[in-house]
């Protein structure tokens, strides 16, 4: 049998680029995309996993790996950190960064928010930049629908020069027909062209005058447009991530030092410094991602949001935002805490029922008293506390939470809270960690 | 033309930014969340404590807190 724990996914948690392939032949495509898109949904949905999914940004801090195949072809998927951006300012983007990059994926899969698409352009124009073969996923396509907003895919394909496909990431057939499209990208049936940014002129000249070197000499490893780039940026910890990965350093190349000293002349004669030149290039993105948001994004109805606005409203107003927090978690302490007595009783009663048979045996064994004490009365009986009173708040508890998580109030809890935690010295997402220390609390204290 | 701090924007007033003072990491995440020159914004609530508040930019709900306001330097529409 070809199942060993790897294959199945029980190491599938992976700290660093290693891919482990069922086959020689597998494919390795990546699933990139911003947070809370349901990157994970289509995640799990195609490789049958269930990594754990949730609405807190970073869930996927490291690269998880699954695996899937299609009449054609088998892959190695790698859901990589859910990011806004790849300019590697936090971990997670560091990560995302560094497999787009340097984990040579045949293919890379954008997933999208279909109801803020615009912000989600912004990564899907940075993962262009690095790697060719680009499919772009725009999932909640029936949430959009019931906003009213409408999206021309076939046009915002011919912007990005990359095949885009709507989903619905719940349902199996949007999946089975992205993965159409990975076929296809994956075996050159589909040929991409993905659209390159134009910036500023000044920046293209600098460009221009290192990468034909780049590209003669590093092309077929990375891309040299955003190599000449990232050389131009200074961006230290990425180059010696990236002389790792080429295996040369590319700062002391000899041909290259006199055509980048050019280059940066260039850019210091219009007065760009490294953090110039960045806010320069993230300027460019984001408004080449609302140029082609507003050419391919029709809003039908323009209070698309205010049903919703109206619910953020009466949650986060002065007047009901705190007393209608302050009933929720209360509902749900109260439901955790009388909710867990029952099952509390039962369990408890049992256990210790089994402790007396277990008495009852050692007495029948005749065993001496010190090792009935050790066993029965020290670790079973402790054992027997602990999961009784600890199991059932945490199963009550955690799956409410994951109710509200959901929902999308946790973070509202957050927004009405951040000032008092901010006298602190922390932040309003921490109430929920507040929330999860009081249960613990409460289930380590026996009544 | 009168300049303010995205702090004088009251809920449901709208502006356009007209520069960012922020630095470092402040400044790359605003940045990133598509906080560049000229950016529509709007204001669309104020937490009930006073603060942060809740803008919508680029058709995201995003908090920020006054003091990172201050350093978003706007037109109001």
């Amino acid at each position: 049998m070809g199942l060993t724990n790897s294959s199945i996914g029980l190491n599938a948690v992976d700290f660093g680029l290693e891919i482990n392939k069922q086959s020689p032949n597998d494919k390795i495509i990546a699933l990139a995309g911003n947070p809370n898109v349901g990157k994970s949904t289509v995640f799990n949905g195609l490789t049958g996993m269930k990594q754990h999914t949730g609405n807190w940004p970073g869930k996927t801090v490291t690269n998880a790996q699954g695996y899937c195949s299609t009449k054609n072809q088998s892959y190695v998927l790698v859901d990589i950190p859910g990011t806004y951006s790849l300019m590697a300012h936090s971990a997670e983007e560091e990560v995302a960064r560094n497999f787009i990059c340097f984990g040579n994926p045949d293919a890379v899969v954008v997933v999208c928010d279909a109801t803020c698409l615009e912000r989600n352009l912004n990564l899907v124009l940075q993962t262009m930049e690095i790697s060719k073969n680009v499919v772009v996923c725009i999932n909640l396509m029936d949430e959009a629908r019931r906003k009213n907003i409408k999206i021309d895919v076939d046009k915002l394909s011919k912007h990005l020069g990359v095949p885009v496909i709507g989903a619905i990431a719940r349902k199996k057939k949007s999946l089975s027909a992205l993965m159409d499209i990975v076929d296809k990208v994956t075996d050159g049936t589909i040929h991409c062209s993905p659209l390159s940014i134009q910036y500023a002129e000044e920046i293209e000249e600098a460009i221009s005058a290192i990468e034909p070197i780049l590209n003669e000499k590093y092309g077929k490893l990375l891309n040299s447009r955003w190599l000449s780039l990232k050389l131009l940026e200074q961006d230290e910890p990425l180059m010696k991530e990236i002389d790792a990965y080429l295996g040369v350093s590319v700062l002391e190349d000899s041909q290259l030092i006199a055509d980048l000293e050019n280059a940066k002349n260039i850019l210091e004669r219009s007065k760009l410094n490294p953090d110039k030149l960045k806010d320069k290039i993230v300027t460019s993105l984001v408004t080449s991602a609302e140029k082609i948001s507003k050419d391919t994004v029709y809003y039908e109805n323009q209070n698309y949001n205010s049903t919703d606005r109206n619910i953020d409203r009466i949650l986060t107003s002065k007047t009901t935002g705190y007393p209608i927090m302050l009933a929720l978690l209360a509902l749900v302490f109260w439901l955790t805490i009388t909710g867990s007595n029952y099952p509390s009783q039962l369990i408890s009663s049992f256990l210790f029922q089994v402790q007396d048979y277990l008495t009852a045996f050692f007495q029948f064994m005749n065993a001496p008293a010190w090792l009935h004490g050790i066993l029965v009365l020290g670790v079973y009986r402790v054992l027997a506390w602990v999961v009784s009173v600890m199991l059932p708040p945490m199963a009550i508890f955690f799956p409410l939470f994951t109710l509200l998580e959901d929902a999308g109030y946790l973070p509202r809890v957050a927004y009405n809270l951040d000032k008092t935690f901010k006298r602190c010295n922390a932040c309003g997402k921490q109430a929920l960690t507040m929330c999860m220390v009081y249960m613990n609390l409460h289930a380590k204290t026996p009544y | 033309m009168n300049m303010n701090s995205l702090n004088d924007i009251n809920p449901g007033e709208s502006a356009i930014v007209n520069a960012l003072l922020s630095t470092g990491s402040m400044r790359r995440r605003l940045l990133d969340i598509g906080l560049v020159e000229n950016t529509d914004i709007e204001c669309i609530g104020r937490s009930p404590g006073g603060d942060p508040t809740a803008f919508l930019i680029r058709g995201a709900v995003i908090a920020i807190r006054s003091e990172d306001c201050e350093n978003i330097i706007v037109t109001r529409k």
